[in-house]
């Protein structure tokens, strides 16, 4: 990759990355989660954790991403879509039309009240398709010289 | 259950890859077997209350929203097909465990394969609502695709696999029109529902077109004349397939169709006279050119088509009885009656003929007929499957096939007396027809076995020293060997337990109640082998006897005749026309012409369109409006943000460094973001930025790849183009906002997210409850094409690369 030829000596960057990357990525997680009843959602969370990853492999390069985080994000994508439309096909086994969704408020240590709903594990697909998409795309075009 | 029985061989199909891969000792087709054989004992189970005339109904909402369901409907003539296609599907997969061989052979696909077109034949011969049937039907037109093409390394296979798929699909779509016309015109997709309204439908203006529709949906598929040219071509599929696809099972979806909708078109004119013509001139295509082949499934596929063109023809005759009054009294009773028969009989001597056919490959390496002979002595016991099977299939007594050929003579002798359509005049013709088909027939299934099994054993000829086959192969064809012979013996009994009921369903109106035994409503039909001297079945069955051995015996002189016919004017050329020079080279040129390469080119076509579609809408609707009622006041800090969008946006313009047009396309980006966050918009700003970066990062990554900017020559007047178009685009977007703001003309729906967010949906965030829940079907949607996307740019760059090393 050139971009790494650009830059030998990215101490600076190198350090804060590794830090900021894990501010990001909690942000991502929270984004996520809260998406239901505040900005956020599962598109979003999806970008921004891949966006620290990207962060990761313009501080560091591809090669040591790979090695920090070796996921085949091919499957991850099929993962996220597979769950995505096992969550819609759900309710039709249990006599409902495709695509419902359930929810229910539950008190939860540490948590209290909490709302638990079937529509956090579709937008938990959306999220594995959206990270797992990006990160393919630039890993491969990255890749290819 | 009865739903999930249908869908049992595809559960089961998950399973096959890992058995495949971690079972290797024992072959996969063992585990196979199970299924079919469940199934089959699971079906016997109804057959008790079928009988009594209690069809079981059972159903799974689907899509309740559009009204679709699984509806299981198992009546006489679905739980018939049911039996043979999971019957004949544990005969098949048995067999097919001796003839592929479980160290060369990719099984997991060809089982997969298998199980899927099982539980799509199911689904076809079961389904009420017609949608799924058309959903079934298709999905047996691709497994049936899968299975020829199994062997993919092979020229033929794929060609055979495609031509049997673009003409199956083609009058799949031409059936599907027919059931949404249908379904228009009756208010329902329910073909019970449609059978009760059957009277009305006749006097709707479309119902000749629905009829027209439907018929070619079934004539493709069960390879009626002139689309029958697929089946031949389908013959590279392994054996087994054959037998069980393309024989007994897929190729009689047609059939079942036919039969099933018969009590809502027989009282049209148009369906007798098509499905008895186009049956009876495919049976005497069928047998003629059988006689042509030389090769051992060709002669069968051929034999096929023309038995098929025989049950249509009885369908249509059996559609007869609704024209004559006290129908009950006349022959075209039997007409239902002895198509379900031969159907029966079909099933078991072109299964068992089919499978020896295969053995015959199997341990001589050779299909051509001319290179075989003298085999009797070396396969004795093949010899004598395939022996009864090719007496059946003639018509001899004391098999099966004699019964219903001379049920179908009698069909076909008593059209001759109809006369509501002219009948009178056409009827001998029929017979004759009839008769010179049957004629052929005699020919090619002697031709088919004492050419192969007779005469002189020419083994220099043959690829592999012939010998027996091993005895498991043969279970499977004695077993149908067996049955043809039973069944020639208790008739009645098979006609009691399978055929009545499923009489009862094609021409219901001619029974009050069928299954009371001793009423005056009920199906008194009995099969007897012997009329007596005095009836003319007899006499033309001496004849077409007498007759069928003069022209065996002398084969080779008039065999040559078929060379008459030149090969340009067959429909195979016609087939090959429209797919290799219409098709193929045509669209090429067309392609080409259109799709040149340029991403630039593209996205201008498609934003004039755009433009000029929604410009052109809002001209014709008369929807311009512009008015700033209720406008807010421009802010000064508002003003400054666009004059910073606006400087961006000509900086990337005009920028002669690609890295200032990306800063300026970063800056736009960014604005915009503000612009969200000003309007309230915090899910769209916050995903704006989180876009714009990764685009940033993106750009980064394959700047080394793109070509410097200003380099590209231009011509001027593509330029004076670009110019326009992104003038329109501009003006387009701007008349749109403005006149969608200054107008309402619906309520807006705002109010109702507003409303039901907390209480439908349980969510606070009206943005995110609509892309996971209100529209989570867009979502789903979305996020497979960025997977496919992702996908595609993955196989894009990676293939490049894989083959550029090859060239290295």
């Amino acid at each position: 990759m050139k971009v790494t030829k650009l830059k030998t000596n990215d101490l600076i960057l190198q350090f804060t990355a590794k830090i900021v990357f894990f501010i990001i990525f909690f942000f991502s997680i929270h984004i996520f989660f809260a998406g239901h009843y505040t900005p956020g959602g599962g598109f979003v969370g999806g970008l921004l954790t891949s966006s620290a990853i990207v962060l990761l492999v313009i501080a560091f390069d591809l090669k040591t991403v790979r090695k920090i985080l070796p996921i085949n994000y091919m499957y991850m994508t099929a993962t996220g879509l597979i769950l995505a439309l096992a969550t819609a096909a759900f309710p039709i086994f249990v006599g409902k039309p495709f695509f419902t969704h359930f929810f229910d408020y539950f008190n939860l240590p540490l948590f209290g009240k909490t709302s638990l709903h079937t529509a956090a594990l579709f937008d938990l697909g959306v999220f594995l398709v959206v990270v797992g998409v990006t990160m393919t795309i630039i890993q491969t075009i990255g890749e290819d010289e | 259950m009865q739903v999930l029985a249908i869908f049992i061989p595809l559960f089961a199909a998950i399973f096959i890859p890992l058995l495949f891969r971690h079972v290797r000792t024992i072959h996969t087709g063992w585990f196979v077997l199970i299924v079919p054989l469940l199934l089959v004992s699971y079906y016997v189970t109804f057959i008790s209350r079928v009988m009594k005339g209690n069809d079981v109904l059972a159903s799974f909402n689907w899509i309740p929203s559009l009204n679709i369901s699984f509806i299981s409907y198992l009546d006489g003539l679905s739980l018939l097909f049911s039996l043979l296609i999971t019957g004949i599907g544990t005969l098949v997969v048995l067999y097919s465990i001796f003839y592929l061989d479980k160290t060369k052979e990719q099984l997991h696909n060809f089982y997969i394969y298998l199980l899927m077109f099982m539980t799509a034949m199911l689904g076809v011969v079961q389904s009420d609502h017609m949608i799924t049937l058309y959903l079934f039907w298709e999905l047996t037109s691709i497994s049936s695709f899968l299975l020829i093409g199994y062997w993919f390394q092979r020229d033929k296979s794929r060609f055979g696999a495609l031509k049997s798929m673009m003409i199956t699909v083609a009058g799949g779509l031409f059936m599907l029109g027919g059931f949404v016309l249908l379904a228009l015109m009756g208010g329902t997709y329910s073909i019970r529902e449609l059978i009760a309204q059957a009277p009305q439908l006749m006097d709707e203006q479309y119902f000749v077109l629905a009829l027209v529709l439907i018929l070619l949906g079934a004539f493709t598929k069960s390879a009626q004349f002139p689309f029958y040219i697929w089946l031949p071509d389908a013959m590279e599929a392994p054996t087994p397939v054959s037998a069980y696809l393309h024989s007994a099972t897929m190729v009689k979806a047609g059939i079942y169709l036919v039969a099933r909708f018969t009590p809502i078109f027989a009282a049209s004119e148009v369906w007798v006279w098509l499905v008895t013509g186009i049956g009876l001139l495919t049976l005497l295509w069928g047998s003629l050119f059988a006689v042509k082949q030389t090769d051992l499934k060709g002669i069968l596929a051929f034999s096929t088509v023309s038995q098929l063109g025989l049950i249509m023809a009885l369908l249509g005759a059996s559609a007869i009885a609704y024209h004559v009054e006290d129908a009950a009294n006349t022959m075209f009773k039997y007409a239902a009656f002895a198509a379900i028969f031969h159907l029966i009989n079909h099933a078991t001597f072109k299964g068992s003929l089919f499978m020896i056919a295969g053995i015959v490959d199997h341990e001589t390496g050779t299909r051509d007929i001319r290179k075989l002979g003298g085999l009797m002595s070396i396969m004795p016991l093949s010899f004598t499957v395939a022996l009864i099977g090719s007496l059946s299939m003639a018509g001899l007594p004391p098999f099966n096939g004699f019964l219903s050929k001379e049920m179908f003579l009698t069909a076909m002798l008593t059209l001759k007396d109809f006369e509501l359509f002219e009948f009178s005049t056409w009827g001998i013709l029929l017979l004759i027809v009839a008769v010179v088909a049957s004629v052929f027939t005699f020919v090619y299934s002697f031709y088919f076995v004492f050419k192969t099994f007779t005469g002189k054993l020419q083994a220099s000829e043959l690829p592999q020293k012939p010998h027996e086959a091993p005895i498991g192969m043969l279970i499977a064809p004695m077993i149908l060997a067996v049955l043809v012979v039973i069944i020639f013996f208790i008739p009645n009994l098979v006609g009691d337990v399978f055929i009545k009921p499923a009489v009862f369903a094609i021409q219901p109106f001619l029974y009050q109640d069928p299954f009371l035994s001793s009423s005056p409503g009920m199906i008194d039909i009995t099969v007897e082998a012997w009329h007596g001297f005095k009836s003319p079945e007899l006499w033309l069955t001496v004849c077409i006897f007498v007759v069928g051995a003069i022209l065996f015996t002398t084969l080779g002189k008039w065999q040559k005749l078929y060379r008459v016919q030149p090969a340009k004017l067959s429909f195979n050329a016609l087939y090959d026309f429209i797919m290799d020079g219409v098709l193929n080279r045509g669209m090429t040129n067309l392609s080409k012409h259109i799709m040149h390469g340029s991403v630039r080119h593209y996205l201008m076509y498609m934003f004039a369109a755009i433009c000029f579609i929604v410009i052109g809408t809002l001209f014709y609707k008369d929807a311009f409006r512009i008015s700033f009622k209720g406008a807010a006041p421009i802010e000064l800090y508002q003003l400054i943000l666009i004059i910073v969008l606006v400087l961006g946006t000509l900086t990337t313009l005009i920028a002669r460094s690609r890295i200032t047009a990306i800063v300026g396309l970063g800056a736009v980006g960014y604005t915009v973001a503000l612009f969200f966050v000003m309007f309230n918009a915090p899910d769209l700003a916050l995903t704006q930025l989180v876009i714009e970066t990764i685009s940033v990062a993106l750009f980064l990554l394959v700047f080394y790849h793109l070509p410097r900017l200003g380099k590209m020559q231009e011509y001027t007047p593509f330029r004076f183009r670009r110019l326009a178009v992104s003038i329109g685009i501009g003006a387009m977007v701007t008349l749109l906002a403005l006149s969608a703001h200054s107008q309402k003309l619906v309520e807006s729906i705002n109010k109702y997210y507003k409303d039901t967010v907390y209480t439908e949906a349980g969510g606070g965030n009206i943005v995110n409850v609509i892309l996971v829940d209100y529209r989570g079907f867009d979502t789903l949607f979305e996020i497979t094409v960025l997977g496919l996307a992702g996908m595609g740019i993955y196989a894009m760059i990676k293939l490049r690369l894989s083959r550029k090393e090859k060239i290295k």
